[in-house]
């Protein structure tokens, strides 16, 4: 009855989105109140209805109804109760659901905290934002029911995929979604102002926090991928340039160069007809994604069972909605006024740089993710674009993004000095030129270049706080007065600042763990030991262990650093009952911001046992800087100047632009 | 509508129009640099690390020069897998050819015979598959969709369950 009253939720839903993508931009069109008044209401009993759904879904999962399909195959009544609820999303049918119910969130977010958007936008961005729900929701009916009944109903069910059933499952996609399809929102305030005919200052003011949230969502939902691969896939690599891995790197790359050419757009006027186009880009990147990961074009780990109806209708849905906005904006596009005029050194200039770069690095993903599928398509060879490729063609192109990043906060609007900003960054340079001798001089091993890397990324963290030095002149003023200036700062400077240094702090962390890292492959017997990178590792015996839904056996080795034992790791095999899988659960042993990593192979026939042990160095940092940027944009999302729904005084500054032509 | 900046433009002094103009300029030959530069990047990319994927008839009928980098892919022969220290040799079928196989490392989770299995690295001077890196998806039904399209072209393709190596 539960799951019906779902399903009835879900169709009822399609109903209102259907009425919503129609009503209120005819009332926008028709100049009615209360047409497009109909908006928000409708908004937030469709959220309403879709939430409705899923927690009909989540309550069969977790109450084990095997007379769902969808819970037969993908749970089990043994399984831990976290992964009974995870495991809602750790299908096609859920995962949809989740991707729906994260649209529909943010259309009630904009209907209930967009009080002060004008009314035409607001009911035209509903619109736009209900007819891409529209398409989903009909695509989860026809095609995805979560909610199909099976007669007679069996006993028990098939287990999730026991890769999925790790926390990552409960973390990674909510992130990920609320990323990819936060994008949505750009993409529908771009849609309505094309349609309005006009975007200005304001608009970008609009759009910006919405961006930022669904920015922030999107690089914490990234890295906790990569830290769930990198765990649990038993190979220590923490980015592997998968398809699907560049399906969410690619709205994350283009979302970045938003956000930024977003500031020029609000305090400039300036690139409205480029930011709109990455408006819609960053999005349509976004259902790029969702096809490359449901319609089993690709072979990853994240293709759950596939049928090819289901790929022709998502790429109809991305056709439609890629190439229609492309359309309104060849046509719309044009019209949109120019914006203010800046000198090539400035800080608008940087920022375009910045969005030159982003661009570019976010086209070589896209071709080296899609040509293969292309060339597949057209002659049939098959070829595979691995690491390598990436590595050449993305590295090279993503530097002079980090080189150029610090310099930019310290170039003024229209026109900077860059004398003065590289005067700025003489701390930064001074940083760096040390840190590159000292792990030149010090440190064995590596790559060559590997010493100049880590200076870069040193000076792109210490550079990014060189405009916030400028302002606080820390040390060179009394500690009283600079802490008082520091008060004084807008949290934005500091967002943006955390941001930058995130950046520099990932990659110190890819460096690290890319020049410095080692790897032993051994196969042992209990009382031997295997050695890395100073560490001795005992192998002291295996174990059988029992878990509710699986049996393990587990090798237990201490680690030990000079003769003394630190800790121990514990690598296990896990032959999961339901599915008779049997998976590698790798033991990870943290010292300051390295780990030693050791995962066990399956079992031998002569009795030694087979280890993979891998030290990465500064491999935390990876995701550490990940979070750190997550953090800078919430404190930029915190500031009252941008908040959504700011109060008026800050709104009424920025906002009547006919009072302050640029042009 | 007090947001309104569709206001009738304001005429541009001739000045600030050719300024823009050269900002544009400026902007286009940036761009234009970095394009081509990204278009060098990835075309010299693509020639030193696209790699083919075969099957072992292809390989046996195209006779592949040693040393050339590929994907192989196939079925893992059964009664093939043997495990010499940390070597794993094993062979690689598409039921009309095999291929041996040498791997040094860890073994993916659901390696094992029967199964669909992708193998990257290149044929040595002996005629073995001198394999860095072995693919298996982890699920138990898996057949790398490269394999299974191999296997149907080459009118070897079981239908699924038929195919499912006995667990």
């Amino acid at each position: 009855m539960i799951a019906e009253t779902g399903h009835y939720a879900l169709v009822l839903a399609l109903a209102l989105a259907i009425l919503q993508s129609v009503l209120p931009m005819w009332g926008a069109r028709a100049r009615d109140a209360a047409l497009m008044g109909l908006a928000s209401p409708l908004a937030v009993s469709q959220f309403v209805l879709v939430a409705i759904a899923f927690a009909a879904l989540t309550h069969a999962y977790v109450t084990s109804d095997f007379s769902l399909l969808n819970v037969i195959e993908n749970s089990h009544s043994a399984k831990p109760l976290i992964y009974k609820i995870s495991g809602v999303w750790g299908n096609h049918e859920g995962s949809l659901l989740l991707w729906v119910l994260i649209l529909v969130l943010f259309g009630a977010l904009v209907a209930v905290f967009g009080r002060n958007l004008p009314d035409r936008l607001k009911a035209d961005v509903l619109s736009v934002q209900a007819m891409i729900s529209t398409a989903f929701l009909a695509f989860v009916l026809i095609t995805s029911n979560p909610f199909a009944r099976v007669s007679p109903a069996p006993l028990e069910g098939q287990d999730l995929n026991p890769l999925l059933q790790d926390p990552g499952l409960a973390i990674h996609p909510p992130l990920l979604y609320l990323g990819y399809v936060g994008f949505s929102m750009a993409f529908s305030f771009a849609v309505a102002a094309l349609i309005e005919g006009k975007v200005d200052a304001a608009w970008a003011r609009w759009v910006r926090p919405w961006t930022l949230m669904a920015w922030c969502f999107l690089t914490l939902g990234i890295a906790m991928g990569s830290y769930w691969a990198y765990y649990e896939l038993g190979w220590g690599g923490f980015w592997f340039w998968d398809p699907v891995e560049n399906a969410s790197l690619m709205p994350w790359l283009s979302g970045t160069a938003l956000l930024h050419s977003a500031v020029v757009m609000e305090k400039r006027e300036a690139l409205k007809v480029w930011t709109i186009l990455l408006a819609l880009l960053t999005f349509a990147l976004s259902l790029l994604g969702t096809f490359l990961v449901r319609s089993g074009v690709l072979t990853s780990v994240h293709a759950f069972a596939v049928d090819p109806a289901r790929g022709v209708a998502i790429l109809i849905i991305l056709t439609l909605f890629v190439g229609g906005s492309l359309a309104l904006y060849a046509i719309r596009a044009p019209a949109l006024k120019q914006g203010g005029l800046f000198a090539p050194v400035s800080r608008e200039g940087a920022l375009v740089l910045n969005n030159i770069f982003l661009t570019a690095a976010c086209a070589a993903v896209f071709i080296g993710t899609l040509y293969p599928l292309a060339l597949e398509a057209a002659t049939g060879e098959k070829i595979s674009v691995g690491p390598p490729f990436f590595n050449m063609t993305f590295g090279p192109i993503m530097l002079p993004v980090m080189l150029v990043m610090p310099f930019a906060p310290l170039l003024a609007w229209k026109r900077g000095d860059a004398l003065r900003a590289a005067q700025g960054m003489i701390t930064a340079l001074g940083v760096a030129i040390v840190a590159t001798a000292l792990v030149a001089g010090f440190v064995r091993g590596g790559p060559t270049l590997a010493p100049v890397g880590v200076g870069l990324a040193l000076f792109t963290i210490v550079g990014a706080f060189a405009e916030i030095q400028g302002r606080l002149k820390l040390f060179g003023i009394p500690l009283g007065d600079s802490l008082r200036r520091a008060r004084g700062l807008p949290t934005s400077a500091w967002g943006g600042a955390l941001a930058h240094a995130g950046m520099g702090v990932t990659l110190l962390g890819v460096i690290g763990a890319t020049a410095w890292a080692s790897e032993t492959v051994t196969a042992i017997r209990p009382g031997e030991t295997m050695k890395i990178a100073g560490y001795e590792l005992a192998f002291r015996d295996l174990e059988k262990r029992d878990g509710p839904n699986y049996r393990s056996t587990v090798a237990m080795i201490d680690v030990r650093k000079d003769g003394e034992s630190v800790t121990t790791v514990e690598p296990a095999r896990r032959l999961y009952l339901a599915r008779k899988m049997d998976l590698s659960e790798s033991s990870i042993a943290t010292f300051g911001l390295s780990q030693l990593y050791a995962s066990m192979a399956e079992e031998r026939t002569d009795g030694a046992t087979g280890f993979r042990v891998t030290y990465k160095p500064l491999v935390v940092l990876i995701w550490l800087g990940a979070i750190v940027m997550a953090l800078g944009g919430g404190l930029s999302l915190a500031d009252r100047r941008l908040r959504v729904g700011a109060p008026r005084k800050a709104s009424v500054r920025a906002a009547p632009p006919q009072l302050q032509p640029a042009e | 509508m007090t947001l309104d900046a569709s206001s009738p433009a304001f005429p541009s002094p001739r000045r600030r129009a050719s300024a823009r103009k050269r900002r544009r300029m400026m902007i286009f030959a940036v761009i234009g640099l970095v394009l081509a530069a990204a278009v060098a990047l990835i075309l010299n990319a693509f020639r030193d690390t696209l790699v083919f994927f075969r099957t072992p008839t292809e390989i046996a009928e195209r006779g592949e020069a040693p040393g050339a980098r590929l994907r192989l892919g196939g079925l893992v022969k059964q009664g093939s897998v043997v495990h010499e220290g940390t070597v794993t040799h094993f062979v690689v079928t598409d039921r009309k050819n095999d291929l041996a196989v040498a791997y040094t490392g860890m073994l993916p989770d659901l390696f094992r015979e029967g199964q669909g299995v992708v193998a990257e690295g290149s044929v040595g001077q002996d005629g073995v598959f001198k394999a860095d890196s072995v693919l298996a998806k982890h699920d138990e039904n898996y057949m790398p969709k490269d394999v299974a399209d191999r296997l149907k072209a080459q009118g070897e393709w079981r239908p699924e369950g038929a195919g499912a190596a006995p667990k």
